[in-house]
């Protein structure tokens, strides 16, 4: 028998760490979303895919400004020094991935601008001709372009990799301790992207292409959390209990049935039978792969500040 | 340069919470927040049990996580003794630094602020003892230089069995724990 | 005068509380703290010595005043019971200050008795209306039909007051419902009773033995410092509890007794010192009496025997009687404080005693010292008026050894209930929480129906001044000066309380509700002094020191006597033969046992467990619970269970249960601690939880009150004492 009690009574603290709520997972799916969208934006202008008119580059980044603000939003509300929020910004921390986070947060925006100055709607051509100006020289050569798409994809990366090394820096947290963390959180982000476009796109070709890049990046998301889980399972025994929230704690039953199997599997199936011309496409799998991402960012933002360390000396 | 830690003899300990009380009068803790805490550890089946009774707070770990997640540089290592300490007016509030701590020290103060054990640099600096080890009956808590071997604390580590707390976590604690 | 009901007094009672929840909790500690008149201490720091109240160990303290405004307390340096460290409750003093359940008013009752509704009058009206009711009772019933409770060095005004009054009965619980059966289990055998604080002398100590006592978990703070210190020396420590208590962590040896069967074991380490020569002859032939008698009657008392009653291990009972006799005379065992438990609790003190006299630890070093004592005469007061009959709370002397100056409260309450062997009439309550210090809650409440006046003094709404006609709210000690502490210990000392900021509402201190009370009684003889500080400067004057000095230091120390052996000292026995009484004539002749006797420990019955209760270290009794400071410490009591017997139940840890008494009587709502700690035929709790006062709004009903299960008690033969852990209880599942 083991008892190890204490007389510390702090709000949010005990019994179990509760600092960040549905805040932090908004703001990570989100994260990760617009993530997603400029890679793949980017990918596409890259390719030049721009001379599509009908490209959803031309649409995703004007969605993706209001994802990202949206997330900012949700950020800020988790805040509890809400209006010193600039405070982030008047130094860098380079040990601090949230620092890092907050200037590539910044970056983000100039980014997702220039994009969306690509090809704006013609009322506004008339109203400011300057735009047109802007919109004709960012078009006006192939590097140029080639240049925005990289940019989209190396910045739409960082943002991507950085929610997950975020949680994942946080050692005290063992179930965010895992340097797969970032791979799936970015993963997670392409397939959540790559659903999402798929369900505003206008083309039936890049439909069908972001339907079987989903494909891959589910499969690719299930092997990586797959991965997760076993390095857990072979870590230490901190890491093993952590683990355990997921397999078979608390947080198992919305775990394997939300995030693994409605959240990828069955979508995987669905959209895998879509693609082979089986069934037809629908709007349910690309949901089904969105909530998933979002209730992921959930599950692991919880269980992660349900695991722990203990303070245990007798063994 | 000095390196402040505590060696805390759970032999003498009995776990009464003076170091808490203290604290809390102290420095102006609120109401329903401690800086300091005790654990109280039982092994064994009844009635061959061993016991260990902790005063715990921020360890003032020599490799800080809640210092290096900070993304706005409020939570830092002060020139004073490698104390961990917050500046007040420089947090946001992201409470980064709380989920960072593997002890759970932090907690973030009603007026928006990350807070925990600050050693009482005040009273540090005025050369008085933490407030807690200032009023503890059993004299089980000693405050030092651990950097100095000729201090109480070194000498005490030198001769007596000691543990830290999680140090698989790696954060190298600067609190120790007679046995 | 305005008619208050219980939902206003309230409303008044938490206006403060309410006022400082606005400013936020940053500033609980000092809101609307005043400092007394004095314009030069309003800027800055300031410090100001005085002694501590949370307990009755009256440490020496220090008060900060930072600009104007109370911020902490700490030990006075000079002192040699705090030797400058309090224990958590004398640092949490502050919010005995700030408690928003203060009474802040004088309250006259209004409904039905118990219902705890008021309405709020001046003093005057207040101490008119007691003395109206006095002065009527002593004309129609004499002096005698008054009685006067009161706990703590405060109480010693009102205590003057009513021994001018001419009343014998004064009273207090420390004796009957506390530790009376140690000061007469060591009187019967040494001549001397162990006294407050105890003449232990723990810090040089080479191995101490406890018997149910948890030092650590009750914070009397030299006996704690001591402690650290003997631990620190390497001292073995032997601990016999049915817990697994805090010292019982730091113990060589521990004895996981089964409850009430101490004097079997007791009497086997007798046995094995006698058996195997282990006992101080010298002291033993020189200054024992009746030993043969006493080896005769230990001889049954094999570990073997006390091993079938206690459930400890021959060898245990073996090894650890040699480890007390390898370090005599400096290892003794601890006489305890709260011990009245069974009702044979002043002959298991002796037992206690008479394993003690085989160390030939009196007076030695490293166990029982002689305390000595600052010489101050008492005020020059006129004699009180002779008793015109004899005591009613133990007539004929049946329990030959109760002490007189403390009484014998449920004797008392027998008499008010009984009116034999006369009728009482009033009662008057000065800071002890009656309704919770005595066994058998109801008939308490039955005698106070009897009363025509239910008077309580008291700082905080407790159950007995719920149940009182008169509530008289007194400064906290932060607020005002009393008597000078003069403890017996190490070296001779006194102390002085004084206050540090005023009282924030119409609070006064229990000198002034003294005096002004004499004025309506026509008393005013016996308050020849003007005011506090002529009073405490007379005495301290007519023993040749200074006022000024003890005002400014809070603390005059003595020059060092010897109080050991090794000092010097020389033995006095005041026992009948002059020696240690082994066999105690004194006994046989009231038909008494002479050398304690093991008596078998009634049984729980199927499904129940003993109930067991002793103290958290930040809380005192039941005073304390609503204290912010130390409420944010230890808010609910939790009951300990054995895990095997919680597995059993279906119940997990921090499960709320209720427990039910086998009366049944049912407790309120309690967590339950699922521990190894515990045996698994009894249960344990923290006093003083479970409010039932409804004015003790942050604390009330908060955890369960063992004060409510106990119903039953044993009262001890010898003196009176009525032992409280005969009480057995079963788990109720909570909904």
């Amino acid at each position: 028998m083991h008892e190890l009690v204490n007389t510390r009574h702090n709000l949010q603290i005990d019994p179990h760490l509760h600092i960040w709520g549905w805040e932090i997972g908004v703001y990570l799916f989100l994260g990760g979303l617009v993530a997603g969208m400029m890679i793949i934006s980017g990918f596409f202008i890259f390719t030049g895919r721009t001379k599509n008119t009908k490209c959803s580059c031309f649409l995703i980044p004007i969605i993706a400004l209001i994802a990202i603000s949206l997330g900012m939003l949700s950020l800020f509300l988790d805040l509890e020094h809400k209006l010193y929020v600039w405070r982030m910004y008047l130094t860098f921390q380079w040990t601090s991935p949230m620092s890092w986070g907050a200037w590539i947060l910044l970056l983000v925006y100039p980014v997702l601008i220039v994009n969306v100055l690509l090809k704006l709607p013609e009322e506004l051509y008339g109203n400011f001709p300057h735009l047109r100006k802007i919109s004709e020289y960012l078009n006006s050569s192939h590097s140029i372009l080639q240049t925005i798409g990289m940019i989209s994809m190396i910045i739409g990366a960082s943002l991507g990799m950085y929610t997950g090394v975020l949680l994942s820096a946080l050692g005290a947290r063992p179930l965010w301790n895992s340097s797969m963390l970032w791979i799936l959180f970015l993963t997670s982000g392409l397939s959540s992207a790559a659903a999402f476009i798929h369900l505003v796109a206008r083309e039936e070709e890049e439909r069908r292409m972001l339907a079987k890049a989903d494909n891959s990046f589910l499969i690719f998301e299930f092997v990586v959390i797959m991965l997760l889980l076993v390095g857990f399972l072979t870590s230490d025994q901190v890491h093993i209990e952590a683990v355990k929230l997921l397999l078979s704690g608390e947080y198992s039953a919305i775990f394997w049935v939300f995030v693994v199997s409605l959240g990828i599997v069955i979508p995987l199936i669905i959209q895998l039978m879509a693609v082979n011309n089986k069934i037809r496409h629908t709007v349910i799998a690309p949901i089904m792969v969105m909530l998933g991402g979002l209730i992921l960012r959930f599950v692991i933002v919880s269980a992660g500040q349900a695991s722990h360390w203990s303070g245990q000396v007798f063994r | 340069m000095a390196r402040y830690g505590m060696v805390i003899d759970t032999k003498k300990c009995v776990g009464c919470m003076d170091c808490v009380v203290a604290c809390k009068v102290e420095n102006n803790v609120p109401e329903g927040y401690n800086r300091d805490w005790i654990s109280y550890e039982t092994a064994g089946k009844f009635p061959k049990l061993r016991q260990e009774i902790r005063s715990e707070r921020c360890n003032h770990c020599d490799n800080p996580p809640c210092v290096y997640c900070c993304p706005c540089g409020a939570s830092h290592i002060a020139e004073t003794g490698g104390v961990v300490l917050i500046h007040e007016d420089k947090c946001s509030g992201c409470k980064a630094c709380i989920a960072a701590c593997p002890y759970n020290a932090r907690f973030m103060h009603p007026e928006g602020y990350a807070a925990k054990c600050t050693f009482c640099i005040q009273r540090i600096e005025k050369g008085e003892l933490p407030a807690c080890i200032s009023v503890c009956p059993t004299y089980c808590m000693n405050f030092g230089d651990l950097d100095d071997p000729q201090s109480k604390v070194s000498q005490l580590l030198e001769i007596r069995k000691h543990h830290c707390l999680i140090p698989a976590a790696g954060t190298k604690p600067q609190i120790y724990y007679l046995t | 005068m305005k008619s208050v009901s219980r939902r206003k007094f309230l409303q008044i009672s938490s206006a403060t509380f309410a006022a400082a929840a606005t400013i936020g909790p940053v500033n609980y500690l000092s809101k609307g703290s005043k400092l007394i008149a004095d314009d030069k201490l309003q800027k800055g720091i300031h410090k100001i010595p005085t002694f501590c109240n949370l307990c009755f160990w009256k440490c020496g303290a220090i008060a900060t005043v930072k600009d104007g405004t109370l911020w902490k307390i700490e030990g006075n340096p000079l002192d040699p019971l705090s030797n400058g460290r309090l224990c958590p409750r004398g640092t949490g003093g502050v919010g005995a200050y700030s408690d928003p359940t203060r009474l802040k008013y004088p309250l006259i009752r209004t409904g039905s008795r118990g219902s705890e509704s008021w309405k709020i009058v001046t003093w005057d009206e207040a101490l008119g209306f007691i003395a109206d009711k006095l002065n009527k009772i002593k004309a129609e019933h004499g002096p005698e039909a008054v009685a006067f409770f009161a706990h703590g060095i405060g109480g010693n005004f009102m205590k003057h007051l009513f021994k001018a009054y001419g009343t014998p009965h004064i009273f207090a619980p420390s004796f009957a419902q506390c530790r009376g059966p140690r000061e007469v289990g060591f009187e019967l055998t040494f001549g001397d009773p162990i006294g407050s604080p105890e003449r232990t002398d723990i810090e040089n100590t080479k191995c101490m033995a406890l018997i149910g006592s948890h030092l650590g978990e009750n914070m009397h703070n030299s006996q704690v410092q001591e402690l650290s210190k003997a631990i620190e020396n390497g001292a073995s420590i032997i601990v016999v509890d049915p817990r697994f208590s805090i010292i019982a962590g730091k113990a060589k040896f521990y004895l996981p007794v089964k409850p009430g069967t101490d004097i079997a074991l007791l009497h086997a380490w007798a046995n094995v010192m006698i058996k195997e020569n282990l006992y101080d002859k010298d002291f033993v032939s020189n200054f024992g009496f009746g030993f043969e008698q006493f080896v005769a009657e230990v001889s049954q008392y094999t570990p073997e025997m006390a091993y079938t009653e206690t459930g400890i291990e021959p060898q245990v009972i073996v090894d650890s009687a040699r480890e007390l006799a390898r370090s005599k005379p400096a290892s003794f065992i601890h006489p305890g404080r709260h011990v009245t438990w069974y009702g044979d609790d002043a002959q298991r003190s002796r037992a206690i005693a008479l394993v003690n006299a085989l160390l030939g630890n009196w007076y030695h070093k490293g166990a029982f010292f002689k305390p000595v004592k600052m010489q101050v005469p008492p005020y020059p007061y006129p004699e009180y008026p002779e008793a015109s009959q004899p005591r009613a709370d133990n007539p004929d002397r049946i329990y030959n050894w109760a002490d007189e100056e403390e009484g014998l409260p449920t004797g008392i309450r027998d008499a008010t209930i009984t009116g034999k062997p006369y009728p009482i009439k009033s009662w008057v309550v000065y800071a002890t929480n009656l309704m919770n210090a005595l066994p058998n809650q109801e008939e308490t409440q039955k005698a106070i129906n009897n009363l025509d006046l239910m008077v309580t003094v008291d700082v905080i709404p407790s159950e007995i001044a719920g149940w009182s006609d008169v509530v008289l709210p007194e400064s906290t000690y932060l607020e005002r000066f009393d008597d000078l502490n003069i403890s017996p210990f190490k070296i001779p000392f006194v102390g002085i309380r004084q206050p540090i900021v005023s009282s924030p509402d119409d609070q006064k201190p229990n000198y002034w509700i003294a005096k002004k009370l004499s004025e309506k009684l026509g008393l005013t003889n016996y308050f020849p002094w003007n005011n506090i500080e002529d009073y405490l400067k007379t005495r301290i004057e007519s023993a040749g020191l200074s006022f000024a000095e003890l005002k400014e230091n809070g603390i005059i120390l003595g020059s060092k006597k010897p109080i050991y052996i090794e000092d010097g000292l020389e033995y006095n026995f005041k026992t009948p033969s002059g020696k240690v009484e082994f066999y105690s004539p004194q006994l046989a002749d009231k038909g008494l046992d002479p050398i304690p006797k093991y008596i078998k420990p009634d049984e729980p019955p199927a499904g129940f467990m003993r109930l067991l209760f002793g103290r958290v270290p930040v809380h005192t009794f039941g005073s304390t619970q609503s204290n912010p400071i130390l409420r944010d410490m230890i808010d609910e009591n939790e009951v300990w269970i054995n895990n095997d017997i919680v597995r059993q139940n279906g119940l997990n840890n921090g499960d709320y249960i209720r427990l039910r008494n086998q009366d049944g009587v049912v407790s309120n709502k309690v967590k339950v601690k699922a521990t190894e700690r515990i045996r698994t035929d009894c249960v344990y709790m923290a006093h003083g939880f479970g409010h039932q006062s409804k004015a003790l709004f942050n604390t009330y009903q908060k955890g369960a009150s063992d004060s409510q299960l106990v119903t039953r008690y044993k009262t001890d033969k010898l003196m009176g004492g009525t032992g409280m852990n005969v009480n057995f209880v079963t788990i109720v599942r909570e909904a």
